[in-house]
């Protein structure tokens, strides 16, 4: 299933035709409905020409990307010939709406090119750079005599990475990827190489558990070939005859995976993983029709073996949502059918409450998901759509090309390796945030409840008890400060990026104001829902970023914020606030943002961005209804 | 498979590998007669076609080989 991607579908019969239509397509200017069409040329089971063919697509469109593809500039160094995975990676990165330009570091001379301040890696404006190391170059596919080499020569080995890393940090503006390395399938002395720390084996695995610590202090982000090595297994994946004709570290078979696992990691980075997992019901949550079968009709749970795999694709998607996947549920049926199962059956995993967004209906599946996305405030590229059924899943893929739909095995079995192989929720960390989400959505939707009681907003938000928390950005909020600058898309002003450590930088910084907004309330705690950054211009305040979680959309957080930001800069002096908004594909909602704030459009450019003043002589922070904490002014004031 | 069947099969694999429209190539083409067929693209080339006949080359069966005649009859030897 791994090698051959098969949980996407087969490519088109005439792919390369069709690669090249959109190439003329892009070159003539790309019309209404390309990031549709490319996505359904690259969520396809592409072999190692085809991805090619999509690579030169790719590239076509790196100096100007169309709406929802992002360009990303990845540097590539490690040990011995790379060549061959630069294509699967920018091929696979149109599966994950990436335009992804490489520079090449040059045959196993990373370190030098890395200390080279005008080598074309450190010249290249890098987004991102990978390390992709090979534990044959790094010398440790000869065994050591004795505990004590074994250990120099794994720390010589980690500390040619860490310095390799260190030496192109200033000049990679997101993060530094890491591979581990596959270890050596032949043995020295059999099983004891676990334990003989001298070991090429044994070296490898030493090596990988100092590229993971590194990884969790934050300093690279981890590839864990190591890992997917051993998932195709080490005989499929250590291919000696390539390694001795042209010093392949990844096997030419293994490239379409291995672009994939490099350009999934960087969609993760960049905010393309999926956030919603859509499941199907008859036999896909259980064997059987509920509507014909019955409550006691289908099979599902302990004590056989088809019921046994339903309850496995049940507890997955379980797990994914306590690691903040939220679930929903896509189905032709009753609704009362459909419902039964999870309130009367003993063995479902799966209940109501775990459910955000319940469809059953006898509708078609693609409206259906459309209907989720809209109840969840999310794009359908952040949908997957779990169906058992290969009809509707080659429905929802021709009606909405974005949402996520995998290919499943005939067996049920082998529903959650589907599932999993096909990353869609691949994570760089795990945050409380994510943690808590699906509360959050259970939480949204009492609240909707509470609103279509009163029916008078105003009433409602009064009766929410919010609480609205601004502080400035500290260390205890920067990581998910940065992953939601990172994330969010659609009430963001601006849409820049920031790494943790320029959110740090950020926060030092005394020209910028950096700050954050929480926002509890009596059905619970949305957490950091907002981040502002301003840079501090005299007389004018400059607000580079100003994004808000549409969890909370209609709450007057935003007039909250504009008050603080109305006081911090008066405190120092400003007049004014400057507002920019550059649009792009998913940002709409805020194109009228400022103006709503009561901010006046002084600029309009041909692309659409706008630039908005609010002058803050006679401004007056409106009643809101919610109390708020500000400990941001504080700390301005003591600062100052 | 019969050589000219071979021939035509390589001549398609080719085409993906390369990405070129139209190619056509005689036994006596050589890589240096092929724009974009360079040592990397080589190493594609074989892989795909191991994948497309379902076969496997030693190193030392790829080395001698001088033209696309080469590589055909190297092919059918191992389908025979």
């Amino acid at each position: 299933m791994l090698i051959d991607l098969e949980w996407l579908p087969a490519p088109a019969e005439d792919f390369r035709a069709r690669v090249r239509a959109l190439e003329a397509e892009l070159a003539a200017g790309a019309g209404p409905g390309f990031l549709e069409r490319v996505t359904s040329l690259a969520q396809a089971a592409l072999d190692d020409s085809q991805l090619g063919q999509l690579a030169r697509l790719a590239r076509a469109m790196a100096a100007r990307p169309p709406a929802g593809i992002q360009a990303i500039k990845l540097g590539l160094v490690g040990d011995g010939t790379l060549t061959l995975t630069v294509d699967p990676i920018i091929g696979s990165g149109l599966r994950h709406g990436l335009a992804i330009e490489v520079t090449e570091g040059g045959y196993n001379s990373g370190l030098a090119e890395a200390m080279d301040p005008e080598s074309a890696l450190r010249t290249a404006g890098l987004d991102f750079a990978l390390l992709a190391p090979d534990a044959r170059i790094l010398g440790l596919d000869r065994a050591a005599v004795s505990e004590a080499e074994a250990e120099a020569r794994v720390e010589a080995a980690f500390s040619h990475l860490r310095r390799i890393a260190d030496h192109l940090r200033p000049s990679v503006g997101s993060a530094i990827l890491a591979q581990t390395v596959a270890p050596p399938l032949d043995s020295l002395f059999g099983s004891y190489d676990r334990t003989f720390p001298g070991s090429p084996f044994a070296m490898a695995e030493a090596l990988n558990r100092k590229i993971a610590a590194w990884a969790a202090e934050g300093a690279v982000v981890l590839v864990d070939i190591a890992r997917w090595a051993g998932a195709v297994g080490l005989e499929t994946w250590e291919e000696p005859r390539h390694w001795h004709a042209s010093k392949l570290s990844v096997p030419p078979a293994m490239l379409p995976l291995y672009g994939d696992i490099v350009a999934r990691t960087i969609g993760a980075l960049r905010g393309k993983a999926r956030k919603c997992l859509v499941l199907d019901l008859d036999n896909t949550l259980w064997a059987g029709v509920i509507g014909d079968d019955g409550l006691a009709g289908i099979a599902l749970g302990q004590g056989s073996p088809v019921g046994e795999a339903f309850i496995a694709i049940q507890r997955m998607a379980l797990e994914l949502r306590a690691r903040g996947v939220v679930l929903a549920v896509c189905s032709k049926n009753e609704e009362d059918a459909a419902r039964l199962p999870f309130r009367e059956h003993p063995d479902m995993l799966l209940r109501e409450d775990h459910i955000a967004v319940f469809q059953a209906n006898w509708t078609d599946k693609a409206a259906n998901l459309k209907a989720i996305a809209e109840t969840l405030n999310i794009g359908v590229d952040a949908l997957v759509f779990l169906d058992d059924n290969p009809a509707e899943r080659m429905q929802v893929r021709r009606a909405l090309p974005l949402v996520g739909v995998p290919e499943l095995p005939d067996d049920p079995d082998l529903y959650p390796r589907a599932l999993a192989a096909a990353g869609y929720f691949e994570a760089v960390a795990f945050s409380d945030e994510d943690r808590q989400r699906a509360e959050f959505y259970q939480a949204n939707a009492q609240r909707a409840a509470a609103l279509s009681a009163t029916g008078d907003m105003n009433d409602y938000l009064a009766s929410l008890d919010m609480v609205c928390t601004i502080g400035p950005v500290d260390a205890v909020s920067r990581a998910r400060t940065a992953q939601l600058i990172n994330k969010s898309n659609q009430f963001n002003l601006t849409t820049r990026r920031y790494t943790e450590g320029e959110v740090m930088a950020a926060e030092q910084n005394p020209a910028r104001h950096a700050i954050q907004i929480r926002l509890t309330d009596r059905f619970g705690d949305n957490g950091l829902i907002s981040v502002i950054i301003a840079d501090k211009r005299g007389e004018a305040w400059e607000i580079d970023t100003w994004l808000m979680s549409c969890r909370v959309l209609g709450r007057r957080v935003e007039q909250a914020a504009l008050a603080h930001l109305a006081s911090a800069a008066r405190a120092e002096g400003a007049r004014a606030l400057i507002g920019r908004y550059l649009p792009t594909a998913k940002n709409r909602m805020v194109a009228e943002h400022y103006a709503k704030l009561g901010f006046e459009r002084v600029a309009a450019a041909d692309d659409g961005a706008t630039t908005w003043r609010f002058d803050l002589a006679g401004y007056e922070a409106p009643d809101l209804p919610m109390r708020i904490i500000d400990t941001a002014l504080a700390t301005a004031g003591a600062a100052a | 498979m019969p050589a000219t069947d071979t021939l035509e099969t390589v001549r398609q694999i080719m085409e993906d590998v390369l990405n070129i429209d139209d190619l056509s190539i005689s036994p006596e083409t050589t890589a240096k007669d092929v724009k974009g067929w360079d040592s990397l693209r080589h190493v594609r080339l074989v892989m795909t076609i191991e994948r497309k006949f379902k076969i496997k080359f030693k190193n030392s069966e790829i080395e001698g080989l001088m033209n696309v005649g080469d590589l055909v009859r190297a092919i059918d030897a191992k389908l025979a």
